[in-house]
Protein backbone atom coordinates (compact mmCIF):
# COMPACT_ATOMS: atom_id res chain seq x y z
CA UNK A 1 0.00 0.00 0.00
CA UNK A 2 1.04 3.56 -0.65
CA UNK A 3 2.37 6.13 1.79
CA UNK A 4 -0.09 8.99 2.01
CA UNK A 5 0.77 12.34 3.56
CA UNK A 6 -1.82 14.26 5.56
CA UNK A 7 -1.12 17.92 6.35
CA UNK A 8 -2.96 19.46 9.28
CA UNK A 9 -4.14 17.54 12.34
CA UNK A 10 -7.33 19.46 13.04
CA UNK A 11 -10.82 18.00 12.85
CA UNK A 12 -10.59 17.28 9.11
CA UNK A 13 -6.98 16.08 9.05
CA UNK A 14 -7.65 13.66 11.89
CA UNK A 15 -10.67 12.22 10.07
CA UNK A 16 -8.79 11.98 6.77
CA UNK A 17 -5.82 10.27 8.44
CA UNK A 18 -8.12 7.73 10.07
CA UNK A 19 -9.96 7.01 6.82
CA UNK A 20 -6.76 6.64 4.81
CA UNK A 21 -5.28 4.30 7.45
CA UNK A 22 -8.52 2.31 7.54
CA UNK A 23 -8.12 1.91 3.77
CA UNK A 24 -4.88 0.05 4.49
CA UNK A 25 -2.36 2.78 3.66
CA UNK A 26 0.51 4.06 5.75
CA UNK A 27 -0.09 7.65 6.80
CA UNK A 28 2.35 10.42 7.64
CA UNK A 29 0.39 13.06 9.55
CA UNK A 30 2.13 16.41 9.95
CA UNK A 31 1.35 19.60 11.85
CA UNK A 32 3.24 22.41 13.56
CA UNK A 33 3.73 20.99 17.08
CA UNK A 34 4.17 17.70 18.91
CA UNK A 35 1.37 18.68 21.24
CA UNK A 36 -1.16 18.97 18.40
CA UNK A 37 0.01 15.63 17.03
CA UNK A 38 -0.31 13.89 20.41
CA UNK A 39 -3.88 15.21 20.67
CA UNK A 40 -4.51 13.96 17.12
CA UNK A 41 -3.37 10.43 17.98
CA UNK A 42 -5.64 10.44 21.03
CA UNK A 43 -8.56 11.65 18.91
CA UNK A 44 -7.99 8.98 16.26
CA UNK A 45 -7.86 6.32 18.99
CA UNK A 46 -11.10 7.62 20.49
CA UNK A 47 -12.87 7.88 17.13
CA UNK A 48 -11.84 4.34 16.17
CA UNK A 49 -13.23 3.05 19.48
CA UNK A 50 -16.54 4.79 18.79
CA UNK A 51 -16.71 3.78 15.12
CA UNK A 52 -19.18 0.93 15.37
CA UNK A 53 -21.45 2.87 17.72
CA UNK A 54 -21.60 5.72 15.22
CA UNK A 55 -22.79 3.31 12.55
CA UNK A 56 -19.36 2.60 11.04
CA UNK A 57 -17.26 -0.55 10.85
CA UNK A 58 -15.70 -2.18 13.92
CA UNK A 59 -12.15 -0.84 14.07
CA UNK A 60 -9.17 -1.90 16.17
CA UNK A 61 -7.79 1.45 17.39
CA UNK A 62 -4.27 0.05 17.93
CA UNK A 63 -4.17 -1.47 14.45
CA UNK A 64 -5.26 1.79 12.78
CA UNK A 65 -2.87 3.93 14.83
CA UNK A 66 0.01 1.59 14.02
CA UNK A 67 -0.26 2.77 10.39
CA UNK A 68 -0.09 6.45 11.36
CA UNK A 69 3.24 8.16 11.97
CA UNK A 70 3.32 11.79 12.99
CA UNK A 71 5.91 14.50 12.39
CA UNK A 72 6.41 18.22 12.82
CA UNK A 73 7.06 20.01 9.53
CA UNK A 74 6.45 19.17 5.89
CA UNK A 75 9.86 17.61 5.19
CA UNK A 76 8.51 14.29 6.51
CA UNK A 77 6.28 14.07 3.41
CA UNK A 78 9.09 13.49 0.91
CA UNK A 79 8.23 9.78 0.43
CA UNK A 80 4.48 10.23 0.11
CA UNK A 81 2.88 9.36 -3.24
CA UNK A 82 -0.01 11.64 -2.55
CA UNK A 83 -0.49 14.40 0.00
CA UNK A 84 -3.83 15.62 1.34
CA UNK A 85 -3.70 19.16 2.70
CA UNK A 86 -6.27 20.04 5.39
CA UNK A 87 -5.04 23.29 6.93
CA UNK A 88 -7.28 26.12 8.12
CA UNK A 89 -9.75 27.48 5.57
CA UNK A 90 -7.89 30.75 5.22
CA UNK A 91 -6.20 31.83 2.00
CA UNK A 92 -2.99 33.16 3.57
CA UNK A 93 -2.44 29.92 5.45
CA UNK A 94 -3.33 27.74 2.44
CA UNK A 95 -1.02 29.81 0.21
CA UNK A 96 1.91 29.46 2.58
CA UNK A 97 1.46 25.71 3.02
CA UNK A 98 1.09 25.04 -0.72
CA UNK A 99 4.20 27.11 -1.49
CA UNK A 100 6.10 25.00 1.04
CA UNK A 101 4.64 21.77 -0.37
CA UNK A 102 5.80 22.86 -3.82
CA UNK A 103 9.34 23.16 -2.45
CA UNK A 104 9.53 19.87 -0.54
CA UNK A 105 7.56 17.43 -2.75
CA UNK A 106 8.89 15.59 -5.83
CA UNK A 107 7.17 16.72 -9.04
CA UNK A 108 5.12 13.52 -9.38
CA UNK A 109 3.49 13.67 -5.94
CA UNK A 110 -0.23 14.35 -6.22
CA UNK A 111 -1.41 17.23 -4.02
CA UNK A 112 -5.02 17.09 -2.86
CA UNK A 113 -6.39 20.31 -1.39
CA UNK A 114 -9.20 19.59 1.05
CA UNK A 115 -11.21 22.77 0.98
CA UNK A 116 -14.86 23.64 1.26
CA UNK A 117 -14.69 26.96 -0.52
CA UNK A 118 -11.35 28.09 -1.97
CA UNK A 119 -11.04 27.67 -5.76
CA UNK A 120 -8.64 24.84 -6.68
CA UNK A 121 -7.15 26.74 -9.63
CA UNK A 122 -6.14 29.49 -7.22
CA UNK A 123 -4.52 27.04 -4.81
CA UNK A 124 -2.74 25.31 -7.72
CA UNK A 125 -1.37 28.64 -8.95
CA UNK A 126 0.84 28.91 -5.86
CA UNK A 127 3.21 26.13 -6.97
CA UNK A 128 5.16 25.28 -10.11
CA UNK A 129 3.15 22.09 -10.84
CA UNK A 130 -0.52 23.06 -11.06
CA UNK A 131 -1.19 19.85 -13.04
CA UNK A 132 -0.72 17.69 -9.93
CA UNK A 133 -3.10 19.67 -7.73
CA UNK A 134 -6.74 18.60 -7.33
CA UNK A 135 -9.52 19.48 -4.91
CA UNK A 136 -11.44 17.07 -2.71
CA UNK A 137 -14.06 18.43 -0.36
CA UNK A 138 -14.32 15.86 2.42
CA UNK A 139 -17.34 16.03 4.71
CA UNK A 140 -17.19 15.97 8.50
CA UNK A 141 -16.91 13.52 10.24
CA UNK A 142 -14.77 12.15 7.40
CA UNK A 143 -14.93 8.43 8.35
CA UNK A 144 -18.75 8.54 8.52
CA UNK A 145 -19.46 10.43 5.29
CA UNK A 146 -19.31 8.23 2.19
CA UNK A 147 -19.40 10.94 -0.48
CA UNK A 148 -17.02 13.79 -1.35
CA UNK A 149 -16.92 16.53 -3.97
CA UNK A 150 -14.08 16.01 -6.47
CA UNK A 151 -12.91 19.21 -8.15
CA UNK A 152 -10.25 19.42 -10.85
CA UNK A 153 -8.52 22.78 -11.23
CA UNK A 154 -7.94 24.38 -14.63
CA UNK A 155 -4.61 22.57 -15.17
CA UNK A 156 -5.32 19.28 -13.35
CA UNK A 157 -4.32 16.30 -15.52
CA UNK A 158 -6.38 13.12 -16.04
CA UNK A 159 -3.56 11.16 -14.35
CA UNK A 160 -3.82 13.29 -11.22
CA UNK A 161 -7.57 12.72 -11.18
CA UNK A 162 -7.18 8.99 -11.70
CA UNK A 163 -4.68 8.59 -8.85
CA UNK A 164 -6.98 10.61 -6.59
CA UNK A 165 -10.01 8.50 -7.54
CA UNK A 166 -8.02 5.32 -6.79
CA UNK A 167 -7.21 6.61 -3.32
CA UNK A 168 -10.80 7.67 -2.66
CA UNK A 169 -12.04 4.24 -3.75
CA UNK A 170 -9.59 2.54 -1.37
CA UNK A 171 -10.98 4.73 1.42
CA UNK A 172 -14.50 3.55 0.57
CA UNK A 173 -15.50 6.99 -0.71
CA UNK A 174 -17.64 7.84 -3.69
CA UNK A 175 -17.30 11.21 -5.38
CA UNK A 176 -19.44 13.75 -7.14
CA UNK A 177 -17.66 15.58 -9.97
CA UNK A 178 -18.00 19.33 -9.60
CA UNK A 179 -16.38 22.11 -11.61
CA UNK A 180 -14.09 24.62 -9.94
CA UNK A 181 -16.04 27.53 -8.47
CA UNK A 182 -15.72 28.95 -4.97
CA UNK A 183 -17.88 26.93 -2.56
CA UNK A 184 -18.53 24.23 -5.21
CA UNK A 185 -22.08 22.92 -4.78
CA UNK A 186 -22.20 22.07 -1.10
CA UNK A 187 -21.03 25.29 0.46
CA UNK A 188 -22.64 27.71 -1.95
CA UNK A 189 -25.89 26.41 -0.47
CA UNK A 190 -24.95 25.25 3.03
CA UNK A 191 -22.90 28.27 4.13
CA UNK A 192 -25.61 30.70 3.11
CA UNK A 193 -28.13 28.60 5.01
CA UNK A 194 -26.04 28.49 8.18
CA UNK A 195 -25.19 32.20 7.88
CA UNK A 196 -28.87 33.07 7.57
CA UNK A 197 -29.72 30.78 10.50
CA UNK A 198 -27.12 32.66 12.56
CA UNK A 199 -28.80 35.94 11.56
CA UNK A 200 -32.11 34.61 12.91
CA UNK A 201 -30.47 33.98 16.29
CA UNK A 202 -28.56 37.28 16.11
CA UNK A 203 -31.78 39.21 15.46
CA UNK A 204 -33.70 37.35 18.15
CA UNK A 205 -36.21 35.92 15.69
CA UNK A 206 -35.66 32.38 17.00
CA UNK A 207 -33.36 30.45 19.31
CA UNK A 208 -30.80 28.01 17.94
CA UNK A 209 -32.98 25.17 19.23
CA UNK A 210 -36.01 26.54 17.38
CA UNK A 211 -34.16 27.05 14.11
CA UNK A 212 -32.83 23.49 14.22
CA UNK A 213 -36.23 22.09 15.19
CA UNK A 214 -37.76 23.62 12.04
CA UNK A 215 -35.20 21.84 9.88
CA UNK A 216 -35.56 18.52 11.69
CA UNK A 217 -39.29 18.56 12.28
CA UNK A 218 -40.56 20.34 9.17
CA UNK A 219 -37.99 19.30 6.57
CA UNK A 220 -36.91 15.94 7.95
CA UNK A 221 -33.21 16.87 8.05
CA UNK A 222 -31.29 14.68 10.53
CA UNK A 223 -29.58 17.81 11.90
CA UNK A 224 -30.41 21.51 11.87
CA UNK A 225 -28.05 24.14 10.41
CA UNK A 226 -26.75 25.40 13.76
CA UNK A 227 -26.02 21.92 15.12
CA UNK A 228 -24.21 21.43 11.84
CA UNK A 229 -22.29 24.68 12.42
CA UNK A 230 -21.17 23.40 15.82
CA UNK A 231 -20.07 20.13 14.25
CA UNK A 232 -18.12 21.80 11.43
CA UNK A 233 -16.75 24.54 13.71
CA UNK A 234 -18.17 28.05 13.99
CA UNK A 235 -14.77 29.54 13.07
CA UNK A 236 -14.63 27.38 9.94
CA UNK A 237 -18.13 28.51 8.98
CA UNK A 238 -17.05 32.13 9.31
CA UNK A 239 -13.91 31.58 7.21
CA UNK A 240 -15.94 29.79 4.54
CA UNK A 241 -18.52 32.58 4.33
CA UNK A 242 -15.69 35.13 4.16
CA UNK A 243 -14.09 33.21 1.29
CA UNK A 244 -17.39 33.26 -0.64
CA UNK A 245 -17.87 36.96 0.11
CA UNK A 246 -14.38 37.81 -1.04
CA UNK A 247 -14.49 35.58 -4.12
CA UNK A 248 -17.86 36.61 -5.55
CA UNK A 249 -17.78 40.20 -4.19
CA UNK A 250 -21.50 39.72 -3.62
CA UNK A 251 -23.18 41.12 -0.51
CA UNK A 252 -25.47 38.10 -0.26
CA UNK A 253 -22.48 36.34 1.37
CA UNK A 254 -21.95 38.98 4.08
CA UNK A 255 -20.94 37.12 7.27
CA UNK A 256 -23.29 37.39 10.25
CA UNK A 257 -21.69 39.47 13.06
CA UNK A 258 -22.68 36.77 15.54
CA UNK A 259 -20.37 34.29 13.77
CA UNK A 260 -17.51 36.79 14.12
CA UNK A 261 -18.20 37.39 17.78
CA UNK A 262 -18.47 33.66 18.56
CA UNK A 263 -15.22 33.01 16.72
CA UNK A 264 -13.43 35.77 18.67
CA UNK A 265 -14.93 34.52 21.94
CA UNK A 266 -13.67 30.97 21.36
CA UNK A 267 -17.18 29.55 20.94
CA UNK A 268 -16.11 27.29 18.08
CA UNK A 269 -18.67 24.51 18.57
CA UNK A 270 -18.17 20.88 19.58
CA UNK A 271 -14.39 21.01 19.38
CA UNK A 272 -14.22 23.84 21.96
CA UNK A 273 -17.07 22.56 24.16
CA UNK A 274 -19.40 25.42 23.31
CA UNK A 275 -20.89 27.02 20.23
CA UNK A 276 -24.60 27.47 19.59
CA UNK A 277 -24.92 24.63 22.14
CA UNK A 278 -22.84 23.50 25.13
CA UNK A 279 -21.09 20.11 25.10
CA UNK A 280 -19.47 17.82 27.58
CA UNK A 281 -15.74 17.85 26.93
CA UNK B 1 -27.67 10.26 43.64
CA UNK B 2 -28.01 6.85 42.07
CA UNK B 3 -26.19 5.93 38.88
CA UNK B 4 -29.45 6.34 36.95
CA UNK B 5 -30.07 9.80 38.43
CA UNK B 6 -26.60 10.98 37.49
CA UNK B 7 -27.03 9.76 33.92
CA UNK B 8 -30.49 11.31 33.58
CA UNK B 9 -29.19 14.59 35.02
CA UNK B 10 -26.44 14.67 32.39
CA UNK B 11 -28.95 14.09 29.57
CA UNK B 12 -31.47 16.69 30.77
CA UNK B 13 -28.67 19.19 31.37
CA UNK B 14 -27.78 18.94 27.68
CA UNK B 15 -31.38 18.66 26.47
CA UNK B 16 -33.52 20.70 28.90
CA UNK B 17 -36.62 19.97 26.82
CA UNK B 18 -36.26 16.22 27.46
CA UNK B 19 -38.77 14.68 29.82
CA UNK B 20 -37.52 11.15 29.96
CA UNK B 21 -37.86 8.10 32.14
CA UNK B 22 -35.10 5.58 32.68
CA UNK B 23 -36.53 3.21 30.06
CA UNK B 24 -37.11 5.76 27.32
CA UNK B 25 -35.05 5.31 24.15
CA UNK B 26 -33.35 8.72 23.95
CA UNK B 27 -32.45 8.25 20.29
CA UNK B 28 -36.13 7.86 19.38
CA UNK B 29 -36.96 11.36 20.67
CA UNK B 30 -35.97 12.92 17.37
CA UNK B 31 -33.50 15.54 18.57
CA UNK B 32 -30.78 13.33 20.05
CA UNK B 33 -28.54 11.67 17.45
CA UNK B 34 -25.68 9.21 17.64
CA UNK B 35 -23.12 12.01 18.09
CA UNK B 36 -24.50 12.39 21.60
CA UNK B 37 -23.71 8.73 22.23
CA UNK B 38 -20.04 9.67 21.98
CA UNK B 39 -20.56 12.36 24.62
CA UNK B 40 -22.34 9.82 26.80
CA UNK B 41 -19.39 7.44 26.60
CA UNK B 42 -16.96 10.20 27.59
CA UNK B 43 -19.23 11.40 30.39
CA UNK B 44 -19.74 7.92 31.83
CA UNK B 45 -16.06 7.01 31.73
CA UNK B 46 -15.13 10.26 33.51
CA UNK B 47 -18.04 10.39 35.94
CA UNK B 48 -17.74 6.77 37.12
CA UNK B 49 -13.96 6.43 36.51
CA UNK B 50 -14.31 3.34 34.37
CA UNK B 51 -13.14 2.35 30.91
CA UNK B 52 -15.86 0.78 28.85
CA UNK B 53 -14.46 -2.19 26.90
CA UNK B 54 -14.51 -1.61 23.14
CA UNK B 55 -16.93 -4.48 22.52
CA UNK B 56 -19.46 -2.85 24.88
CA UNK B 57 -19.46 0.34 22.78
CA UNK B 58 -22.74 -0.51 21.07
CA UNK B 59 -25.56 1.93 20.61
CA UNK B 60 -27.96 -0.47 22.39
CA UNK B 61 -25.99 -0.02 25.62
CA UNK B 62 -26.71 3.73 25.51
CA UNK B 63 -30.34 3.88 24.40
CA UNK B 64 -31.82 4.16 27.89
CA UNK B 65 -30.61 5.30 31.30
CA UNK B 66 -31.47 1.79 32.51
CA UNK B 67 -29.16 0.15 29.95
CA UNK B 68 -26.36 2.58 30.83
CA UNK B 69 -26.85 1.95 34.54
CA UNK B 70 -26.58 -1.80 34.01
CA UNK B 71 -23.42 -1.30 31.98
CA UNK B 72 -21.86 1.00 34.61
CA UNK B 73 -22.85 -1.11 37.61
CA UNK B 74 -21.65 -4.28 35.88
CA UNK B 75 -18.26 -2.75 35.13
CA UNK B 76 -17.88 -1.26 38.60
CA UNK B 77 -18.67 -4.54 40.35
CA UNK B 78 -16.19 -6.29 38.05
CA UNK B 79 -13.49 -3.88 39.21
CA UNK B 80 -14.30 -4.42 42.91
Amino acid sequence: MAVIGVVGAGVMGIGVAQSVATGGHDVVLVDTSEEILADARAAIYRNCRMSRMMGGPTLDPDEILARVTTAVGLDALAKAELVIENVTENWEIKREVHAELDRVLPADTVVVANTSAIPITRIASVGSHPERVVGVHFMNPVPAKPVVELIPGFHTTPETLERTRDLLASMGKRWVDVKDASGFVSNRVLMLTINEAAYLVHEGVATAESVDEVFRGCFGHPMGPLETADLIGVDTILYSVEVLYEHYADSKYRPCPLLKQMTDAGLHGRKSGRGFYTYNS
Amino acid sequence: MTTTDRILAFITNRFPQAEISDVEDIFSLGYINSLFAMELVMFIEKEFTITIPNDELRIDNFRTAKAMTELVDGLRSAVV
